[in-house]
This record gives C-alpha cells, structure tokens and sequence, in this order.
C-alpha cells in the first residue's frame, strides 16, 4: 500500500512509526473493523477475478494444457455463442433505450395525475419479484392459443378487426355442381336467372367448426324475380344423397354469398339465414354464377408463436422491460421532482408549450439522470440470465442464448472450464467500460 | 349602473373559470386513460400467474385464466393443499429464507465496520483502498463461478447453505460498503468527538451511535440485500447442489410446463409473494437505496 503519502496526517520527518504506539493502535483498529470485509473480497472476488483470467488461457483438462489464445478463437467461432453475443448485441441495442424512455414518459405522465403514487406503486411492484418467477409469469401469458396466452388473446381482438375470421375455415363441395376450394372459393358451375335456385352444398366439416346458430337446412322456394339458393352442410349421418336438402343436414348461417355476372363482377352478395338460406332480390334479366367468397373460409387467428424460435428474444425483452420500466421511471421521477418548479413556470409564462417545455427544459435538466438509468440498464442487460431461462422453453432456448447463459452451460453442464472463463472475461470486459463511467460518477459524490 | 356592472361581471368571471376547469379535465383525460391502459397491463401478468395457481391443471390446458371470472367454481385450493404437503418445495421454501436472512445480515455486519472504517478511522491509504473497493462493483460474479466452484468442492462448502451465503455476502459488499461509508460520513462530527473524549472505544461507538444512527441506510440496504439473495437463481445453480432455493425448484419443473403448471404457478407465487410483501412494508426504503445508487 503506497498510500502513505497521502495519509491525511502527514508523517513527522525522520520519526520513526515505532515510535507511535497511539498511531499503530489506530491502525490496528482500523485494520480490525476492515479485516472482514478485506477477507471476504480478497478471497470471493479479486482471487477469483485474477483466477478466471489465467484460467481463460488454458484448455479444458486445467493448467497443464496451455492453450494461448484458442479459447477466445473458439469463443468466437462457435455457433451457440456467436448467437449469444449477437442477441446481448440486439438487448443493448433496444432494452436500455426504450425503458429509459418509458420510464422518462411515465414520469413526466404522473406528476398530471393525482393518483400518481398508486400508478407508482403497480408499475414499480415487478422489481421486487425475481426475474426468474416474472419469467414463469411471462410464459403463461405469452401461450400460442389465443384461448389460453393473454397477450395473443390481446392480439387476436386486433387481428379480427382488420382479418375476421370467416364462418368456416375448412370445407369441400359436396358434388361436382359446384368448384373451387378453400383459398379461391366456391362457384356454382351453372349459371342461373331470375327465378333460378342455388343449391351450394359442402361437405367435409368438422362439428366443432358448424355455427352454434345452425338450424336443419331448408331447400328454398323459387322466386321469380329474384335467385334463392341454400348453403348446407350436405351429411347425414348414415349416408344420404348427395346434392340433395335431407333431413338432419343443418344450414350453414352467416355464409357470404356472392352474385357475379358474365364478367365475373359481384352484382349482389347476402348473407346465409340459420338455415341456411340466401336471397338475391330483383335480379335483372341475364346469367349470373352464385358464389361462396373465399373469406368464408378465412382461417381464424392461430396465435403468434411468441416462445418459438423466431420470437423467442422479442417476448423475453417485453418480459424484461416489464419488469425494469419501474425502476427507470422511480429514478426518473426523483430528478424531475429535484427541477426547481419555478424554472418550469418561467419557460411557461415565456410562451413554451408543453412540448416546448419538455423538450427544452426538462429533458436537458434530467440528462444526468437519464444517463445513470441507460448505463445501468445497459450493465443489467449485458448480463441477463435468470429470465431467459424461465420465458424461454427448451426447445427455443439456443435461438434465445445470451452471453450468461453460455457461460453458464460451457463452464456447468460441458465443464469446459477454460471456454467458460474465456466467455466470462469477455463479459467482464464489456462491462468494465460501462461501469467505469458509474464509479466516476461514484467518486464524484465522495 | 355600479351594481348592474358588478353583477355582469362576476358571472362571466364564474363562467370563465369553469371553463377553464373543464378543459384542463378534458385535457388531461387521454393521459388518464393511458395511464389507467398502462396500470392494468402492469398488473395482468401476475394476477394471472395467481389465477392459475388456483386452477386445476386440466383447467390450465383448456381454458383460459379469464375464464375464472365468468366461471368462479374453477377456483380451487388444492395446488396450495398439495404444495405444502410436498416435501421439496416446503424445504426448498426453508432453504431460501435461510440464505435470504443469512446474506442479508452477514454482508450488512461487515459492510458497516468497513463503512465506519472508511468514514470515521484514521489510516494511511483510505480514500484509495475505498477506490478500489468500489471499483469491485465493475466485476461481473460469472468471473468468481468457476474458481469458487472449485474452493467450494475442495472446502466441502458445496450444496451447503453457509457457502451460498458467503459467495452472496462478498458480491453484495462493494455496494454495501459504498452505501454505508457514504451515509456514515454524514453523522455530525461533534457526536463522535464527544464519545470519543468521554473515553468510549471504537467498538463501543460504531454499536452505541454509529448503528443506530445509520439505521435508515441499513434499512434499504437489508431490503436490497434480502430481495437480491431471495431473488438470485444462479449462484445457487452453480454451488447448491442438492441444497435448492425456490427458484432452482422451479427451475427444475419447467421442462414440462404445463404438466408441472400445478406445482410451478403456485410455487412462483409463493415465491413472489414474500418479496412483494417486503416490499410494500419497506417501500420507503427500497427506493432510497434504489437512488442511493442504481449499480448492483
């Protein structure tokens, strides 16, 4: 310890210590009330830090395999953890700047409310859970089935405003009256006039996909200046024939039923009756095709598959930000409410408005703020672990590697102790810088 | 004409402030609605982690957790009947509150002598050795898992309950330390001075003044402290062995999901529930230590 010199008292000259026993007896003290906490990083941190590093240089089998370099070479060019740094690469790039900016947007947000604290309070309550149960928690939400997953339920209500879902989504033609499939629809193959009946039978759905409101189909009657026509479900149970309104076959209701002319142009449409009636009124004179439109068989919303592979990062980081977004907006707000008010007022009676005022005067003032809250959730994000383990099924959890959990199951599951140290004094490295800039910032409020 | 006048005006005046009050309300309604959007997003996920740890598990896989509020005889107790019964989870449940309390305690013990070392005693090299203590906070524990692994199996404090507690108490201290040292500095001089001509020791005046006087720093500190070690997952994967807090039980079960949902839903709820209780006693405390500094 060199730091003798710029011991507060500075030594008499040419006094020997000895000669102090006041001094030493400090020292001793001193010594005594540091001792534990000096064992304890001594021996958990700065012997395993230097450890890791020399560690990092050799292979697998221990220290008598010297392997220079290699670790970092493999570190580098193995899949898994290329893909890890890319997605701790994606986590720096997105996470600390949206809950930065979140946080900063809820902040200013609460101060115009009344019942700030209690907005607060919810929002700040997941940083008191572990990131590993908000990982369970975000698991449940984010299950494929809109039925079961919160979130794609909440999607689902999207989806169906701009694709409803038709009222079949899977059917074949019952004769050879009528063509087409599911994806270009159904035409009748003759064409009628005023006065003509569509028979549009189809075949091959399953019971769960026949309408709650279906009632037995009913053959309409003709109408003389209009088409009328029926669209069934042409089964009954034990056979039957084919093309032919019978007994136990129920209609098909809300089926669009389209009217097209020679060109091909839709004239008309309707909509199917719960037996399955249709009717096309005051049809001019001339030939016309009656059709099933192809968004009747419009598949219904399947769910975004927010655990596979292509999606698995994006779910965990909304999990994550859920998570952190209280932090940054607590931290946030204390700077805002240490903005003289009166600086505010001056730049309002000046004529700003509240855009103005924000961009200009409260952004700015916070930036300090706003700068510790980015540096740490960069750090928090470069190491993130717990949670990509929870939110993330096995079958997804490669597509979701981050650096940690490389390190993780190099160094635990593989116990190759030389990659596992490589990985880990690279994560030390990208974090040092960053949290260097804090530690000045620590040093500037000793 | 006065009277006329005073009693024209006063309406408009009225009228004019009522306006005014009804436009600031209409004009901050979108922030309430979005602010109220914003609530309830925050709070759906974990009232559905709750609604399904009071779900049958056949319930789990056909319905959804909403579901409960139209059809409330879904709601059953026995997930928390079995969960009690079940031997791993209740000693798991033990084994967390032992290394929550113990590496609350230990790292705040120590960090407190150092804290009062580097505010209050005299000796060469302290705002130095304080630096550098400080300067601990910048490495990451992955770089201590593999050398401690090693300490630990040779020691044979592997999958034992005092070596998770130590590895906790030795990461927590940097920031335990800076805390500390840095709330310690401000108790008036004049109240050390004088113990110390009344004759008292060191020791006698970091537990008689220093201790009581820096209860409110301790405070968030043990609140961090306890959250961080309740809270951890990988420290007790690498060195716990068969000893297994919560989370690693859980950790456990996840590779069948929705097999395990009725010991995995309950079993995080429990888990978060005692944080969350914590921190809605002390929720005073917890955000001055979250601005005291944000670097854990």
């Amino acid at each position: 310890m060199g730091g003798t010199s710029i011991a507060a008292e500075p030594p008499v000259p040419g006094a020997p210590q000895v000669a102090e026993p006041g001094r030493l007896r400090r020292y001793a003290v001193a010594g005594a009330f540091l001792a534990p906490a000096f064992v304890l990083l001594g021996v958990w941190i700065l012997y395993p830090a230097i450890y890791t590093i020399v560690r990092s240089f050799f292979g697998q089998s221990g220290f008598d395999d010297f392997a220079g370099i290699d670790n970092y070479k493999t570190l580098f060019s193995t899949s898994a953890i290329t893909t890890a740094i890319k997605n701790n690469a994606i986590w720096v790039a997105i996470v600390p700047a949206l809950i930065t900016a979140l946080g900063l947007i809820f902040a200013v947000l609460t101060e115009k409310v009344s019942w700030a604290v209690a907005f607060k309070t919810v929002v700040f309550m997941p940083m008191a859970i572990s990131l590993f149960a908000a990982g369970v928690i975000w698991r449940i939400m984010d299950r494929q089935e809109p039925q079961l997953g919160t979130v794609n339920a909440f999607v689902q209500v999207f989806h169906d405003m701009f694709h409803p879902p038709g009222a079949l989504s899977d059917a074949v033609p019952s004769t050879t009256n009528v063509s087409g499939s599911t994806t270009e629809g159904f035409v009748l193959r003759k064409p009628l006039g005023a006065g003509g009946v569509a028979l549009l039978g189809v075949t091959a759905i399953p019971p769960t996909d026949v309408p709650k409101s279906a009632v037995q189909a009913v053959a309409p009657k003709a109408d003389p200046h209009g088409i009328t026509g029926v669209v069934w479900r042409d089964f009954k149970p034990g056979g039957g024939t084919p093309g032919k309104v019978e007994s136990q076959e129920l209609g098909l209701p809300g089926v669009k039923v389209e009217l097209r002319d020679s060109s091909g142009k839709t004239v008309q449409s309707a909509t199917t009756a719960s037996n399955g009636t249709f009717a096309f009124k005051d049809v001019p004179s001339g030939q016309y095709r009656a059709a099933i439109g192809a968004s009747t068989f419009a598949k219904p919303f399947g769910g975004v598959s927010w655990l596979g592979s292509q999606l698995i990062t994006p779910a965990i980081i909304i999990a994550y930000i859920w998570v952190w977004a209280g932090f940054a907006m607590v931290v946030i707000a204390a700077g805002l409410a240490a903005i003289p008010r009166d600086v505010l007022e001056a730049a309002r009676t000046d004529g700003a408005g509240e855009w103005q005022v924000f961009r200009r005067v409260t952004v700015p003032l916070l930036a300090p703020v706003l700068s510790v809250v980015f540096i740490t959730m960069i750090i928090n994000v470069l190491k993130v672990f717990d949670i990509v383990l929870s939110v993330a099924p096995e079958s997804s959890q490669a597509d979701a590697n981050v650096i940690a959990l490389a390190m993780w199951r190099t160094a635990f599951t593989q116990f190759d102790f030389g990659l596992g140290s490589a990985i880990a004094v690279f994560l030390f490295v990208l974090v040092v810088p960053v949290l260097a800039l804090n530690v000045r910032r620590f040093r500037r409020e000793v | 004409m006065s009277t006329i006048t005073a009693d024209a005006g006063r309406p408009v005046v009225l009228e004019e402030s009522v306006a005014a009050k009804i436009l600031r309300v209409v004009g901050k309604t979108p922030v309430h609605i979005f602010l109220v959007a914003i609530g309830l997003l925050w709070l759906v996920p974990t009232l559905g982690l709750l609604v399904v740890s009071i779900l049958a598990p056949q319930s789990f896989t056909e319905l959804g957790w909403w579901k409960i509020f139209a059809h409330p005889s879904l709601a059953t107790w026995q997930n928390y009947h079995e969960i009690f019964q079940n031997h791993q989870i209740t000693s798991s449940l033990v084994t967390t509150l032992e290394i929550a309390v113990g590496g609350t305690v230990l790292p705040i013990i120590i960090a407190a002598l150092a804290g009062y070392a580097f505010a209050w005693l005299d000796f060469p090299g302290r705002d130095w050795l304080f630096v550098v203590v400080i300067g601990l906070l910048v490495v990451p524990l992955q770089m201590a898992l593999i050398p401690i692994f090693k300490l630990y199996n040779t020691l044979h404090l592997y999958g034992n309950v005092f070596g998770l507690i130590l590895f906790h108490t030795a990461f927590g201290l940097p920031f335990a330390v800076f805390l500390l040292r840095n709330f310690f500095v401000g108790i008036p001089k004049d109240i050390l001075e004088s113990a110390r001509i009344d004759g008292a020791s060191e020791a006698r005046i970091f537990l008689r003044l220093i201790l009581p006087l820096g209860l409110p720093a301790i405070a968030s500190l043990a609140i961090f402290q306890f959250l961080w070690t309740w809270n951890d997952l990988l420290v007790a994967l690498v060195f716990g062995g068969n000893t297994r807090p919560i989370t690693v039980a859980i950790f456990t079960q996840l590779r069948s999901f929705s097999a395990n949902i009725d010991i995995i839903a309950p079993a995080a709820f429990i888990s978060l529930a005692i944080p969350l209780a914590v921190f809605f006693a002390f929720q005073r405390y917890f955000v001055q230590g979250l601005l005291a500094g944000s670097v854990k």
